[in-house]
């Protein structure tokens, strides 16, 4: 018999809000967290707008030694401690240096690449000649599994400790992931999120293939607008999710809150076949992807009530929305409710799917469809597919208990997870 | 440079890495950064590009592997000094 999984913690650190509270606010309101970057401006980028989470100096000292501040600039990490440990303490646990080592406890904290400027000061200090002025700090914060290293170490995990990653689709898979290990009993709680960097140098890559929204320098929080006739490209974010996934029986064991309930999910490649390539989906895989989710979580499609997408505001939405009505067999007005967290945040990358992930469950949990800003002229594509009433753009109060959340990726990635609302 | 003279600077130098603040309270000449002040390891390199900067010296690997406690770090700094 397999483990029912709940999720017992949450945290998130999010270009319009840092911690659950603030961006429940940011959610419910519709708030942007898009703005103009002058570094960008300065570098000559196409796209000079992006979401980046504002922690003070003071907010980083409640997580961050004095010693581990010394040398550090690795912003996934910084992001993603943050979201870990917040998600830990809202789990009702403790965050103390001589805690015991939890050997049921393990950590999949994902990412696409870690301390890019890091990176770079340490490239230009090899270059100049003075490898051994480095310091010692470069590998923990450049290692792709730095961030479960800081992590893991801050909290004392025992049980597996590792980073996955998989593009945009990161998220996700991470929370899958730990969800599979705590199912098949090897453990009893798993920390999952996904962060990622801010920056020219990340988002540098993106830009030159012009997949980025140049159209909107001068009003960034009208540049991310999934779904809409105007999009005309996604807008580069960053920050970082996190979850704790527990065992229903531990979570009831010890009398801890429950977010919500995991249903199940499933993540496959569409292979770069059938349509698919390095940087566009296979429609067949993604639709296999949603109905086997479906299937894993003992369901029917028609069960889904709300659908929080990947939709970046590229002209892929359309196409993603056909396989969503492909996959469930439904459009129209009996399509569920979908909506987009990317018009408010921005596309943040590896970080994506756990906040969203994170979106979703405050929306599950507090009864409410968050609005789709900048999606008042709905792409004529998708309006053919399903109601428009389906794509609220304002916040919408309604009783529901299930909710699916996708997110797909380059290299032809995909997961998605289902979610209930659980009432103990 | 005199014990007197060095001592408060090595001080100031790896008050940022010490893990023991008691022993550091008591440091003195045969303080050793690993054992006594629970320093990890690792920032031993640290402490090594902290010393070059405050001093103005330059130190090698062979004088790193010997750095280990306050008295071989007085040494090795004042020969540096000195040559």
């Amino acid at each position: 018999m397999k483990k029912r999984v709940v999720i017992t913690g949450l945290g998130v650190v999010a270009p319009n809000g840092v911690g659950v509270t603030e961006f429940t606010d940011a959610l419910k309101s519709g708030r942007s967290g898009i703005t103009f970057h002058q570094k960008l401006k300065d570098l000559n980028f196409s796209c000079q707008i992006g979401g980046v989470p504002n922690i003070s100096d003071e907010l980083k000292s409640k997580y961050f030694t004095n010693l581990q501040q010394r040398g550090f600039n690795s912003s996934g990490i910084l992001y993603g401690c943050i979201a870990g440990v917040d998600a830990w303490k809202d789990a009702g646990f403790e965050k103390n240096e001589a805690s015991e080592l939890d050997y049921e406890t393990g950590l999949i904290f994902g990412t696409g690449t870690s301390g890019i400027e890091k990176f770079r000061e340490a490239i230009y200090g090899v270059d100049e000649g003075n490898v051994r002025r480095l310091g010692s700090t470069v590998v923990l914060q450049t290692m792709a599994s730095g961030v479960s290293a800081y992590l893991s170490g801050m909290l004392g995990l025992g049980n597996q400790v590792t980073t996955n990653s998989s593009a945009c689709t990161t998220g996700t898979e991470a929370l899958l992931m730990g969800f599979d290990r705590i199912q098949n009993g090897k453990a009893k709680r798993m920390l999952v999120g996904s962060c990622s960097d801010d920056g020219p140098y990340i988002w540098g890559g993106f830009d030159a293939m012009r997949v980025m929204t140049y159209k909107h320098n001068n009003n960034p929080e009208q540049g991310s607008r999934s779904m809409s006739a105007s999009a005309s490209g996604f807008v580069p974010g960053s920050g970082a999710g996190a979850m704790v996934l527990e065992s229903l029986e531990s979570a009831l064991e010890r009398g801890a809150t429950i977010h919500a309930e995991v249903l199940g999910g499933e993540i496959n490649s569409g292979g770069q076949r059938q349509g698919g390539t390095l940087t566009a989906p296979n429609p067949k895989a993604v639709q296999r992807c949603i109905i086997k989710a479906i299937e894993n979580s003992g369901i029917n499609a028609n069960d889904v009530e709300v659908i929080n997408g990947h939709l970046t505001a590229t002209s892929k939405d359309s196409l993603e929305i056909e396989n969503w009505t492909k996959a469930l067999n439904r459009n129209g007005n009996d399509f569920p409710y979908i909506n987009s967290t990317k018009s408010m945040i921005g596309h943040c990358l590896a970080a994506a799917g756990t906040i969203e992930c994170v979106a979703s469950i405050i929306q599950l949990k507090e009864q409410f469809i968050a609005p789709n800003i900048n999606c008042e002229d709905l792409h004529p594509e998708i309006e053919e597919l399903i109601d428009s009433e389906k794509i609220p753009t304002e916040k919408l109060d309604m009783n529901f208990d299930i909710m699916a959340k996708a997110s797909f990726g380059f290299g032809d990635v995909n997961a998605c997870v289902v979610f209930k609302r659980l009432q103990v | 440079m005199t014990k007197e003279e060095l001592i408060p600077k090595l001080k100031n130098i790896i008050a940022p890495y010490v893990q023991d603040e008691e022993a550091f309270k008591n440091l003195n000449e045969d303080t050793d950064f690993v054992k006594d002040l629970k320093i990890n390891s690792a920032n031993l390199v640290d402490i090594i590009l902290d010393i070059e900067d405050e001093f103005d010296i330059r130190l090698e690997n062979e004088d790193m592997e010997q750095m280990l406690d306050v008295k071989s770090a007085m040494e090795i700094i004042n020969s540096k000094l000195e040559s």
